[in-house]
């Protein structure tokens, strides 16, 4: 059995970020196994621009931001096997693989990074009646078929669902030839960024109908039309409100979900709520020496906040793989922190102040549109942080940052609570 | 002057089941099939429950079939290397009013010849089955019922009698039929065939088929199931077959694991006119995850990964019609076999051959071969076995679909078997390609691309279940 120091599971941006960062500490044996056929995971379908603007103060698209770190990998030798799909990975760290050429083997790894994405919500989750007719795609397949193939799924198209890629591929479609004639959205609020809005629905008179969901797909064979609805404050279809959209192609942007089976499979505990593993302020999981980053943990907005969580998430493996990372058996050091009000969760879910930077982001998300409130910090019963915002959504990721003085500051403390409060 | 010994018209799985059973005969059958694969209708949508048999009153032809093709379901399940699975069902019973009825149940069970029937008390039944709903009184447990994979029998029939002599025509439509003075004339959308005797295998169609030749007219209605299958992690929330007791709620619908570990939810009965309408409704889904909850607690309804609905064929006198129509010569009905159809299509085939065997004094082939081997499921293999498989085929060290983890390798060969998959629904239901939790989002144009190139086609021709249901519809900017 082959031995590495960090594997590295995926080959997208967290784990191009992660390998780079790992290598940048001294890590020799580095290894990513990617199971596409090149490295850049989904950034190599994103074609359109407003990449990087964080990370490299200009502005990329997918394929370009993903050559830049793809580039650093090149740059450090860092080792990759591409096609190669981990089938397992033991609680021991044994990852089994499979490829065309080295067949089934499996690596000893002292240190995981868990860094496999997510994938698109289907259909079936959200139990839309009807027909199932060619012509219904997940946006992020028919971006992968228009992009990377170069083939068209369909002239005359519906969205349902705003998050981004929905957003980003009714423009796509539309400049490629098809007619988009609306985006409908369950919730009152979109899902995807207030920027991709403009540039994609508003700038080329694409209607959002927000509050509207399909109540029936039409079309034995290939899709023929849509029934659109709108719903009530509860999400349930009002009577009488039905509107038939005919159409040949319906694309679903209804939710990511972190693909965790691996990490399930080995034993890491996973958050219900962003269906991601549970992490300390290391990223690290339940499972010592074993990393998470990028959408495995939760999904992310910008590809830009992966690579620096990605980055964090490489440092801290390459401390555990050095014996430069404290351990605490009993993890009784370890301050909790807990989502409250508005606040759906928090990433870390735990801090250990020793072993913690000068600086962390704590990362979260919202469950609905609030205006003019306050992002509030309590360490117990005192407020630390109280910072006003005037709108907050839960399509956009927001983030606090806590310093290591801070709790190093406050010793006895028992809970560290992230909640909106009224400003 | 005959094209044909024998048309079965239909390859779900009651004609394909006869069509295997007479090609241990020497005679010269062919299936019709109006779509472009096997299991296309009702055979495609339905719960793959294998069921004991006390359903069906004492006497009745469904009773008698349900027996059997439960006895024979083992042996054939190994001869066609397809998953069975004796996983025992549960009707359950929910408040000891009800316990008349379920005790008539176990003796109709009993009576029908059922073995190894009990009644459990509720702490019988919650041992077995934790998930059950709390306020279980009793429940009648038949640990011979089971669950099949209705796809892989189906074409597993079809392969077989393929392989064994069976020509099959796809995409070929009956329009009409016209007696002659021996055997018929089968008008179809691909020309006329003769032919000495037809099977009408047509599930909900049977009834125009029927009556096309007889006075004597059947009816069938399309009875609609609608669906809701679970991702495999919820696979394990019950180990049997749960059913309710039919109560002043109606008639319950069940909870099931499937024979590849995913959790089965449904069926809905809803009679409708249209005997093409396999959409969901609303109404429809709502009744299968709110009634569900009478059953069996705490069922992860986030976990659904898709709704479905299959059409039974009901015929107005509530029996199978297994018979040569009484003023139609060589014209066998196999009409009106819904619930417990897939069970009994092993018995249902044997019936219809003996038949014609007997009609036509027909001689056993020589070379008839029972066996058919499945795809090669590389996940069924020890690690060394899986090696030498993938130095052997790299093939099969390529996962293409990730969700279930299935191999270029076996893509390929469900494309290049006998009656091969020729779409994307016909790779997913020989290899479960695209049949997890993501539905194909990944692998689908993946798997596009080796059907295009194993078929020498363009990939904008590979549809989805054949037809018009293409899956692109040009290149980018073509419109412009």
């Amino acid at each position: 059995m082959e031995n590495y120091d960090i594997v590295i599971i995926g080959g997208g941006p967290a784990g191009l970020a992660a390998a780079v960062s790992a290598r940048e500490q001294g890590i020799d044996r580095v290894l990513i196994l990617e199971r596409d056929r090149e490295l850049g995971g989904i950034l190599n379908q994103c074609i359109h621009n407003g990449f990087g603007l964080h990370t490299f103060k200009e502005e990329l698209t997918g394929p370009e931001y993903a050559g830049r770190f793809i580039a650093q990998v090149e740059e450090h030798n860092i080792e990759y096997k591409l096609n190669t799909m981990v089938m397992d990975i033991s609680r021991d760290k044994v990852v089994t693989a499979m490829n065309r050429e080295e067949r089934l083997f499996e690596i000893q790894a002292k240190a995981v990074i868990l860094a496999m994405g997510c994938r698109e919500r289907a259909r079936g989750a959200l139990n839309i009646p009807g027909y199932r007719p060619a012509g219904i795609f997940s946006a992020g397949t028919a971006q992968r078929l228009v992009n990377m193939e170069g083939y068209m799924p369909g002239r005359e198209v519906v969205i349902l669902g705003s998050g981004d890629i929905g957003l980003i591929m009714a423009r796509r479609m539309t400049l490629e030839g098809a007619r988009v004639k609306v985006v409908a959205e369950l919730m009152p609020y979109s899902g995807g960024l207030k920027r991709n809005i403009v540039q994609c629905l508003d700038d080329y008179g694409i209607p959002l109908k927000l509050s509207h969901t399909v109540v029936d797909i039409k079309g034995k064979e290939r899709l023929e039309g849509i029934t659109l609805a709108e719903v009530d404050s509860k999400g349930k279809p009002i009577p009488g409100t039905e509107e038939f959209y005919s159409c040949d192609t319906l694309l679903l942007s209804v939710g990511l979900i972190p693909e965790n089976e691996l990490s399930g499979g080995m034993g890491v505990e996973l958050n219900p709520v962003t269906s991601g593993p549970r992490v300390n302020e290391s990223l690290e999981t339940n499972i010592e020496g074993v990393f998470a980053c990028g959408n495995v943990l939760h999904v992310h907005d910008l590809v830009d906040f992966v690579s620096e969580e990605a980055k964090a998430a490489g440092k801290n493996a390459a401390a555990y793989v050095l014996n430069r990372y404290p351990q605490h058996a009993d993890g009784t050091k370890c301050v909790p922190l807990k989502a409250e009000a508005g606040v759906r969760y928090t990433v870390p879910e735990k801090i250990c102040p020793e072993r913690m930077d000068d600086q962390l982001k704590v990362r979260f998300r919202v469950g609905n549109v609030y205006k003019n409130c306050c992002i509030s910090v309590y360490f117990d019963d005192k407020r630390i942080i109280h910072k006003k915002k005037a709108v907050v959504a839960p399509g956009e990721m927001e983030e606090v940052v806590l310093t290591k003085e801070q709790l190093l500051e406050a010793p006895a403390l028992q809970t560290i609570i992230v909640k909106l409060e009224e400003a | 002057m005959y094209d044909y010994d024998v048309v079965i018209i239909g390859g779900g799985v009651s004609g394909c089941a006869a069509a295997r059973e007479l090609s241990r005969y020497q005679v010269n059958v062919c299936v019709f099939e109006k779509e472009e694969d096997v299991c296309c209708g009702t055979s495609k949508a339905n719960s793959g429950i294998v069921h004991a048999g006390y359903d069906a009153p004492e006497g009745s032809l469904k009773a008698e079939m349900n027996l059997r093709g439960n006895e024979m379901m083992e042996t054939l399940a190994e001869e066609l290397d397809i998953p069975f699975k004796r996983n025992g069902s549960l009707v359950l019973c929910l408040n000891q009013q009800d316990m008349p009825r379920l005790e008539e149940l176990y003796n109709r069970g009993i009576a029908n010849g059922v073995k190894g029937l009990r009644i459990l008390n509720r702490e019988e039944v919650l041992e077995k089955e934790p998930n059950v709903a709390d306020g279980v009184f009793a429940a009648l447990y038949a640990p011979t019922a089971g669950i099949v994979c209705p796809f892989e029998l189906n074409i597993a029939l079809a392969e077989n009698a393929n392989v064994n002599g069976v020509e099959f025509r796809f995409e070929t439509e009956v329009q009409e039929i016209r007696k002659l003075e021996e055997g018929y004339e089968l008008i179809t959308n691909q020309g006329g065939f003769k032919t000495r005797y037809v099977v009408n295998a047509a599930g909900v169609y049977a009834d125009r088929f029927h009556n096309m030749v007889s006075a004597d007219k059947i009816h069938i209605t399309a009875r609609r199931g609608d669906y809701c299958l679970l991702d495999k992690s919820a696979g394990n929330h019950v180990k049997s077959t749960v059913f309710t007791l039919p109560g002043e709620f109606g008639k319950g619908v069940l909870a099931a694991p499937t024979s590849h570990g995913n959790l089965i939810l449904g069926p809905t009965a809803i009679d409708i006119e249209d005997k093409e309408g396999t959409n969901t409704t609303r109404e429809g889904l709502d009744q299968v995850l709110g009634k569900v909850g009478m059953s069996v607690k705490n069922i992860p309804m986030r976990q659904v990964i898709t709704s479905f609905a299959g059409l039974r064929a009901h015929e107005d006198g509530d029996e199978f019609i297994i018979e040569e129509v009484r003023d139609a010569k060589g014209f066998i009905d196999c009409a009106g076999i819904e619930s417990p159809g897939l069970t009994s299509c092993p018995a249902i085939g044997v019936r219809i051959a003996d038949m014609i065997k007997e009609g036509m004094g027909l001689e056993e082939k020589e070379d008839f071969t029972a066996v058919r081997k499945g795809i090669l499921k590389p996940e069924t293999l020890g690690k060394e076995e899986r090696d030498a498989l993938i130095r052997e085929n790299p093939a099969y060290g390529n996962i293409i679909c990730r969700c279930e983890m299935i191999t270029e390798g076996e893509i390929i060969d469900a494309i290049h078997r006998p009656l091969g998959a020729k779409s994307l629904d016909g790779v997913k239901r020989r290899t479960r390609a695209g049949m997890g939790r993501c539905q194909s989002g990944f692998c689908s144009p993946r798997t596009m691309e080796i059907l295009a190139r194993e078929r020498h086609m363009d990939i904008r021709e590979v549809t989805k279940s054949g037809g018009n249901s293409r899956i692109v519809v040009g290149t980018n900017k073509d419109a412009l």
